[in-house]
């Protein structure tokens, strides 16, 4: 890719992305693609979990080929909402302590988001 | 121009509202509502985790007229950021961009998410009469 900022102007950080906002760009839409196929499987198999007792909804999330699914999901879903998230930070949030706070904040919490569903995800399938 | 005064983007205020810009604007509420969701499915998952009672409650709350009330305003959202995201991806590429193709597209966008959701939540109510 070729390289449209001025050497002054990465030097300086301009712009409200800083550095790596085609990165970003890209990202969000690599995880938008991945959540079209995903989210539409999700609402159509969840819907069957309307009311279900837990033993359904473990032999739901345990069923073939569920638990990948939903962990993909969870993955996708929480890159995608922090990737969107940060922008709207970026966009509205203009104190520079509180931006890097509320963007450091909804890093690490969608990732602790991710891995604690995962986690679940995993214990629900295997767990006894 | 000094780093501290560059302009901003965007400024909501200074624009006459118009389709394009409310359905833009929406997007991002919608997209930021849907984090919600997404805690939302982490609360369900994990609750599963927490034995018959936990997960009982947690289909519960869900179940009772708030939780469905949340869950219809979150499965609008879910369509109509999936299909305007599917609507930005077509912009990604090039097309789209003229006011006629963009009101065409707009207005299916509004038609599909409203549609979908009813279809969705009558799905529901026939799963939940199964049980």
């Amino acid at each position: 890719m070729t390289e449209l900022r001025s050497s002054l102007g990465r030097a300086r950080g301009y712009g409200e992305s800083k550095e790596g906002g085609l990165g970003h760009w890209k990202a969000e839409r690599l995880t938008a693609i991945a959540l079209v196929p995903l989210t539409l499987w999700f609402v159509g198999s969840a819907v069957f979990m309307v009311g279900a007792d837990l033993p359904t909804f473990k032999a739901w999330v345990g069923g073939y080929g569920n638990p990948v699914l939903l962990i993909l999901l969870t993955v996708a879903l929480y890159h995608h909402a922090q990737l969107g998230l940060s922008v709207i930070i970026e966009d509205y949030v203009h104190n520079v302590a509180a931006n890097l706070i509320a963007l450091i904040m909804v890093k690490l919490g969608a990732v602790f988001c991710a891995v604690y569903t995962i986690f679940c995800i995993i214990r629900l399938t295997f767990g006894g | 121009m000094a780093p501290g005064n560059r302009p901003l983007s965007p400024h909501l205020q200074v624009y006459r509202p118009q389709i394009t810009s409310i359905l833009s604007i929406i997007h991002r509420l919608m997209g930021v509502a849907l984090v919600g969701g997404a805690l939302l499915f982490t609360f369900w998952i994990s609750a599963a985790t927490y034995g018959p009672e936990v997960f009982g409650f947690a289909q519960w709350i869900l179940g009772s007229w708030f939780g469905r009330l949340v869950l219809f305003g979150m499965t609008f959202a879910l369509y109509y950021h999936l299909a305007n995201g599917l609507r930005h991806m077509a912009w990604d590429l090039g097309y789209g961009f003229d006011m006629p193709t963009l009101k065409i597209t707009g207005a299916i966008v509004v038609v599909f998410s409203g549609g979908m959701t009813i279809l969705t939540f009558a799905a529901a109510y026939a799963v939940r009469g199964m049980h």
